[in-house]
């Protein structure tokens, strides 16, 4: 059945003229596939090929170096140490469960620690390293670096972790680092990437705190190639970061070490400042506690005794504690009434032992009273009805500015975490604060450093440093930064009368080493060595009417907790002042029995650079001071004194 | 039906047919398939065992069973259209219970020695039917109603079958490559027009009725749609192929990042590479110019079958050549506009250079009847 020719002509000029249709139509479509070619590869070339080098590349950072924290003598307050990890790879491993058995076997690694990385190798990519435990001994690195072969995707990988060698001595001073948290990032304006890396090390506390982005330096950055998954394929280039900078303080660290020695047993501080710099030399808090605990990660057992201790081991008293002056607030009223011209230094009050204000009674701590004593007398023995009298006479105002211009009340500026203000309370303050109007009552119990005055013990050193030179001398913490010397705090003269300012010297002069003077106990006998002083006791709570009545007296019948402070400011040597101390012991009762003995060890031990002879103390207390002595030795250094006869 | 239906005054013979082989047409397929070779030698990453041997045996065998279909005379394949149909809806109907499911459709058949996609095959099977159907129908009832209702039918029953697997890009190619044969079979315009119409209309129903109560699609089809518009809207989620293909392409830039060099695939941010998105990587090592170099070579071998297929006076033979072109040209163009996100993802290989069988294979045996249409063709 042949087709008839005619039909086959005309299907074929049909297909024909179909096909050009169609061919047109393909050919207009393989034109615009053509364009789009050329628009995505030449026209936007640029732009895709920094997508796709976007895509590809990826910055790592190189976490920089630490800088470390030394004494003011080189001595390292806080260092940066090897440690060794030991990390897994999972896609190495193989049989996961398999090779952490095996590894059990060799390493003991807790439960905990265990379930923890196990996680955390079931939630990141097969290829990145997961570290299973920290912080494994040598011998742990050893074991598992022979016993490779039989590890597979197990390694052991050294990192750095701080270290603060003195431990709980300066840990209130240097602080402590922990890994950066949540709560950090919420609270610290610091776009720094660094911070991104998880469990990124960062000061919590003191100096590490506040110098963070000093010591922290910037990190260095490896640009790396990765695939869609993000396993790395090779590195590009790299850019070394730059290593923290390294700080000096001004603390010397064996004296740092003595005074919290010295202080062991008592909540209290001590604080010894340079005169003529304002160098901060010791600056010790105690109980202290370990800040390598921290950096480790503290456990809760530990944590809870740090909290729940009432002699509250974690806050730095020497910066963040305030408390009433007590009889040490004496020099400034008496500065700001003979500064005024209200009282002549040698005029004399009569002091019957009480001195009645608007209806209240006020009690000098001598109930049988001075009789008649001038401005020398008054702080010798001090005495607290002269200082009733005279602040009634130059008023709440210009005492609470005499205070301020001896840096009471005053922020400080030393960094570490929370330094307290104090109070130099005035009118103004009352009536803004409490709303109330100030009462003649408030200035008298201020006049004696009690009601609403506050001050830090770092306050009643600088207070002493003034006193003392003349000059408004301001701590200093920071002795150089990568070499480089910070400026220091002597300050400018503060333009007070000297012959009253000598007076006042005397009269501290003579607590000390006048029969009568209150810290007369504590003095130092070597002439260059001698010291000025002022005791002070403040009143934590009134001793009430039914308490008297039970035969409550003194201090001792008292709970620990309601004791008063015992407090002491000092400086040495009175010819040529070098050194300011302030000391405080919470509930330690009186000044002069509590802490002025500390004052005096202390500031001897700074004087000698070292164990002063036990030539400089009054003969009848020599045997008790050796003694002392030995106890602090071996509890510096252990044993040291069998190794150096041995 | 004999031999004598054509006015032929010569046919070659025996090896002589060899001889009479469209040879250019043969060249040009070989050079794209070594083109692919190449391809995929770079993203396995330098190795040639992962996929190119394979596929280069697979492309041996392929020309092989190309000049052993070309052997038979066209009208036996004339012959066999029927059954060459029925073969393959048996086992698309087979697919829906023995196939196995890959990626959520269910498309193959394992034979043991390659695993069949029966829609592949169909694509063939339907060109062969249809051009057998209007070779058969005389020419003045084309464009009747009812004649033009039967080969729908033909063609509307294997995308139905695709469309349950579900497999929309092959039931696209399928209806387009159907359509395309009546259309140059001589069917009225009008038809063709008609169904355009519709088509707009519908689209454009869908997409006013989004937000309204007569909503047609469900909101996450929407989303589909939107990242498909701009696949930036989502590029991690369904965009993320999309756009790091586009960002391959675009970086190729003139020449291209240089073989081997390619660090969007290299480096594994694209997907399906050596499969579906292979012309990226191509793209992306070789540039605009070894890109549009490919978009040329196809052109010309849709170029050589057109020259055959109007060069040849048998109505059968000129239809299947120009079906298989068509069903060639379909795999390339939605392939091409679908990596350059000029279409969506429906998942349809780039012929002859991505890795595979079926589409290898069924594209070879499409090959091989254009060859068979050449060499007996009447002279």
């Amino acid at each position: 059945m042949r087709k008839p020719q005619k039909e086959t002509e005309q299907s074929n000029r049909t297909i024909t003229r179909r096909a050009m249709l169609v061919g047109t139509a393909q050919l207009a479509l393989m034109g615009a596939l053509g364009y789009r070619m050329q628009s995505m590869q030449i026209d936007q070339a640029d732009e895709f090929r920094l997508l796709a080098d976007e895509n590809r590349i990826n910055i790592r950072l190189i976490p920089p170096a630490r800088g470390l924290i030394f004494d003011a003598k080189g001595v390292p307050l806080a260092e940066n140490e090897q440690n060794y990890r030991i990390v897994m790879v999972r896609e190495d491993a193989g049989d996961v469960e398999e090779v952490l058995g095996r590894l059990r076997q060799l390493v003991a690694i807790p439960d905990d620690v265990l379930a923890d990385a196990i996680e955390e190798l079931n939630r990141r990519s097969p290829f990145v390293p997961v570290t299973i435990m920290e912080r494994v001994s040598w011998d742990d690195v050893a074991k598992v670096t022979v016993n490779a072969p039989a590890l597979p995707g197990i390694t052991a990988e050294v990192g750095l972790s701080r270290h603060y060698p003195l431990g709980a001595d300066l840990a209130h001073v240097v602080g402590y680092v922990g890994p950066v948290s949540d709560f950090d990032l919420s609270r610290i304006d610091d776009q720094d990437p660094l911070l991104q890396i998880p469990r990124f090390q960062i000061g919590k506390t003191g100096v590490e705190n506040k110098l963070e982005r000093t010591l922290r330096g910037s990190a260095g950055t490896r640009r790396i190639e990765v695939n869609a998954l993000g396993r790395v394929m090779r590195e590009l280039d790299r850019q070394e970061g730059v290593p923290g900078a390294d700080i000096q303080l001004t603390i010397d660290a064996e004296l740092q070490t003595y005074v919290e020695a010295r202080l062991e047993g008592e909540s209290a501080a001590a604080i010894v400042m340079d005169l003529e710099t304002g160098d901060l030399r010791a600056l010790a808090s105690a109980p202290s506690f370990d800040p390598n605990k921290f950096v480790r990660g503290i456990s809760v057992a530990d944590w809870t005794g740090l909290t729940e201790d009432p002699y509250r081991p974690l806050a730095a008293k020497t910066i963040q504690g305030v408390y009433p002056p007590g009889s040490t607030f004496k020099m400034i009223t008496a500065l700001a009434a003979i500064e005024d011209g209200v009282i002549d230094p040698e005029e004399t009050v009569y002091c019957p032992g009480y001195m009645d204000v608007s209806d209240v009674r006020f009690h000098c701590w001598r109930r049988g009273g001075h009789g008649n004593i001038n401005l020398h007398e008054s702080l010798k023995q001090s005495c607290d009805v002269y200082y009733y009298d005279i602040c009634q006479r130059v008023g709440i105002d210009k005492i609470a500015d005499m205070a301020r211009r001896f840096g009471i009340g005053v922020e400080h500026d030393v960094p570490l975490s929370a330094v307290a203000t104090g109070l130099a309370p005035d009118k103004e303050w009352k009536r803004r604060v409490r709303g109330e109007d100030w009462r003649v009552g408030d200035t008298v119990n201020a006049s004696i450093g009690q009601g609403y005055v506050l001050a830090s013990p770092l306050q009643l050193a600088v207070m002493t440093a003034r006193l003392a030179t003349g000059r408004s001398v301001s701590p200093r913490l920071i002795h150089t930064i990568n070499g480089v010397e910070q400026p220091t705090g002597a300050g400018e003269p503060m333009g007070l009368n000297e012959n009253y300012l000598r007076r006042i010297r005397q009269s501290m002069y003579d607590v000390c080493n006048h029969s009568r003077g209150t810290a007369y106990r504590s003095r130092i006998v070597a002439e260059e060595a001698r010291m000025a002083g002022k005791t002070g006791t403040s009143q934590v709570r009134r001793i009430t009417p039914e308490e008297r009545a039970r035969g409550v007296t003194s201090n001792a019948d008292l709970p620990w907790e309601r004791r008063d402070h015992a407090l002491w400011v000092n400086y040495a040597p009175f010819e040529n002042p070098r050194f300011a101390v302030s000391v405080i012991v919470e509930h330690g009762g009186g000044g002069s029995a509590a802490a002025a003995p500390i004052g005096r060890d202390v500031t001897l031990q700074a004087l000698y650079g070292g164990e002063p002879p036990l030539s400089a103390y009054p003969s009848n207390v020599r045997s008790r001071i050796a003694e002392q002595q030995e106890r602090i030795r071996n509890r510096i250094a252990p044993g040291s004194d069998a190794a150096s006869q041995a | 039906m004999s031999y004598l239906e054509y006015q032929v005054r010569y046919v070659p013979s025996g090896l002589r047919k060899l001889l009479y082989l469209n040879w250019p047409l043969i060249i040009l397929l070989t050079a794209v398939a070594c083109a692919g070779f190449l391809m995929l030698y770079s993203v396995a990453g330098g190795s040639a065992s992962q996929w190119m041997e394979p596929q280069a045996k697979r492309f041996a065998m392929g020309l092989g069973l190309m000049v052993l279909i070309a052997m038979f005379p066209i009208w036996f394949w004339r012959n066999m259209a029927g059954l060459a149909y029925i073969v393959s809806l048996v086992l698309l109907v087979a697919v829906e219970f023995l196939g196995e499911t890959r990626m959520g459709a269910q498309r193959w058949i394992d034979l043991g020695f390659m695993r069949l996609q029966p829609s592949e095959l169909m694509k063939i099977g339907m060109v062969m039917m249809l051009a057998a159907y209007y070779d058969w129908l005389p020419l003045k009832k084309v464009s009747h109603p009812f004649w033009v209702l039967v080969p729908v039918v033909f063609i509307m029953l294997p995308v139905m079958l695709v469309l349950a697997q579900p497999d929309l890009g092959t039931s696209i190619l399928l209806v387009v490559g159907g359509a395309a044969v009546m259309f140059l079979a001589g069917v009225h315009w009008a038809y063709f027009a008609t169904v355009i119409a519709a088509g707009v209309g519908a689209v454009v129903a869908v997409l006013e009725s989004r937000g309204t109560t007569w909503q047609i699609l469900k909101d996450y089809q929407y989303r589909r749609i939107d990242t498909f518009l701009d696949p930036s809207n989502d590029p991690l989620g369904a965009g993320y192929h999309i756009t790091q293909a586009k960002i391959a392409l675009g970086s190729g830039g003139w020449t291209g990042r240089g073989f081997m060099q390619g660090t969007q695939s290299r480096l594994n941010f694209l997907p399906e590479k050596h499969t579906d998105f292979i012309f990226t990587t191509l793209a992306e090592e070789f540039g605009f110019v070894g890109a549009f170099a490919l978009l040329v070579l196809y052109g010309l071998i849709i170029l050589f079958c057109v020259i055959s297929a109007l060069s040849n006076k048998d109505r059968f033979a000129s239809l299947l050549t120009l079906g298989v072109a068509m069903t060639f040209f379909l795999y390339f163009a939605v392939n091409m506009s679908m990596v350059m996100g000029l279409a969506p993802v429906v998942g349809v290989p780039l012929p002859l250079v991505s890795y595979g069988g079926s589409a290898m294979l069924v594209l070879m045996i499409g090959f091989g009847l254009v060859q068979s249409a050449h060499v007996h063709k009447p002279r």
